[in-house]
């Protein structure tokens, strides 16, 4: 029982849904270390996807997760742009045109996702970066058994906790990087919306 | 410039965070150089502070007149977005996203390419500039020693010596030429091809600097430096 181009498609409603929810927590997150701008950034992204999915509804979910790539880095701007577009864009072609999504697909794309940040940014873990939420989900993903929405759920909580070991890190990467030691106690503004957007895949993987 | 070595230089291309910074830089780079394409794209379509994607994409192909274009970037973000533009373009290899001080790499890489330099010398012209020391651009050996080298002492009789504008114009008449040449003034010696190294010597008015040229155009060179000298680089 795999995940379909429709169940991807509802997955990511939900997670523009979490995205408006969360805007203003990403702000000030971001205004601490960076320039503030990545809650509103990723809310004009994603609000820009729901309409174009509202327009048109792609045959795949590889062809899905290439709709939000192309759509995140032409509307969000700043760095998530470019990292996000890219995860997506390596999701998708880790994927291919599978018209459903088993389980060894979803992890395939979580590592894909990954290797497009680091390959963009070239973060590692401990950067203080979203590759510190990506990298423990992406773990957590191969090495679980079960449902796509197990996959997910797994790579969801070791994102959360990813994200919370960034809090007391000196940023090497980024914005954040220029603060020096004074971004250390802050929670990193990207690796808190990765979480959150595998937070919310995973529970519309539960719901499906 | 003659015709024939106009077929097309290559572009450049600014990409800042802000508009206003990114229209700066374009705009003392292309002073430099006035035959190339310097394109600046900076802030967000709602104009404020950012990168946006598809004006990079927009600004790589209209900056390209059929020799390449080098990307140079403010901040991070600026890199990752020329980056995934240069990736999405048709041919990726006419791009060059060059690590480079973004003013000093500008200007270096406005002159080689004004200069008719290749995609590669430019992207190493504005790489090897650096804010520190008089940078050389691409590397030479030492010159003065070559046996067959034409050398001749120049008085700088403008007032502002090797200043930008006449470095600049210095740099574009080697350019032109089949010649190496350094430009010595007092302990310091500078390739001629770059402006910043040019720059650097910080040879004033009133001084004379030493030009030794090597190369199947070596005599011309020389003579073209003097003449220029003597117009007092057109101040």
């Amino acid at each position: 029982m795999g995940c379909t181009a429709a169940d991807v498609v509802a997955a990511l409603r939900a997670a523009a849904e979490v995205v408006r929810e969360h805007r203003d927590e990403l702000v000030r997150l971001d205004q601490a270390i960076g320039d503030g701008d990545h809650g509103e950034n990723l809310k004009r992204g994603f609000t820009a996807l729901l309409s174009r999915l509202d327009a048109e509804e792609p045959a795949s979910p590889g062809k899905v997760l290439k709709l939000v790539a192309t759509t995140l880095i032409s509307t969000v701007g700043g760095a998530a742009g470019p990292l996000y577009g890219t995860a997506f864009l390596r999701a998708s072609a880790a994927v291919g045109d599978a018209a459903e999504l088993d389980r060894d697909a979803v992890a395939r794309a979580l590592q894909g996702a990954l290797d497009g940040v680091v390959a963009r940014g070239k973060a590692v873990v401990g950067d203080k970066t979203m590759v510190d939420a990506l990298t423990p989900a992406v773990t957590a993903a191969a090495s679980v058994d079960g449902s796509v929405a197990a996959v997910l759920s797994a790579a969801a909580a070791a994102a959360a906790e990813g994200a919370e070991s960034t809090v007391p890190m000196v940023a090497r990467k980024g914005r954040a990087s220029y603060l020096g030691e004074r971004s250390a106690g802050h929670l990193d503004p990207g690796a808190r919306s990765t979480a959150l957007l595998l937070r919310a895949f995973a529970d519309a993987a539960a719901k499906a | 410039m003659t015709a024939a070595s106009d077929p097309g230089r290559v572009g450049l291309v600014i990409v800042s965070h802000s508009d206003m910074l990114a229209n700066g830089v374009a705009e003392l780079a292309a002073q430099m150089a006035p035959d190339v394409s310097v394109l600046p794209v900076g802030g967000t379509e709602e104009g404020g502070l950012g990168t946006d994607y598809g004006s990079v994409v927009e600004a790589l192909a209209d900056a390209d007149t059929g020799n390449g274009v080098v990307v140079l970037y403010d901040l991070g973000s600026a890199k990752m977005t020329a980056e995934m533009a240069v990736e999405s373009a048709d041919d990726p290899s006419r791009y060059a996203v060059v690590d480079a001080p973004l003013v000093e790499g500008a200007v270096a890489a406005a002159v080689a390419a004004q200069g008719g330099a290749s995609l590669p010398d430019v992207a190493a012209a504005a790489e090897g500039a650096s804010g520190e020391t008089p940078a050389a651009a691409p590397s030479r050996p030492a010159l003065h020693l070559v046996p067959d080298a034409v050398s001749a002492e120049i008085l700088l009789t403008n007032e502002v010596g090797l200043h930008a504008r006449p470095a600049a114009l210095l740099a574009r008449t080697v350019a032109e030429l089949d010649a190496d040449v350094v430009v010595r003034y007092g302990d310091e010696e500078a390739n001629a091809a770059s402006v910043l190294a040019l720059m650097g010597l910080s040879a004033p008015g009133g001084k004379s600097i030493t030009v030794v040229a090597t190369g199947k155009d070596a005599g011309e060179a020389v003579r073209r430096i003097e003449e220029l000298a003597e117009r007092g680089f057109d101040d």
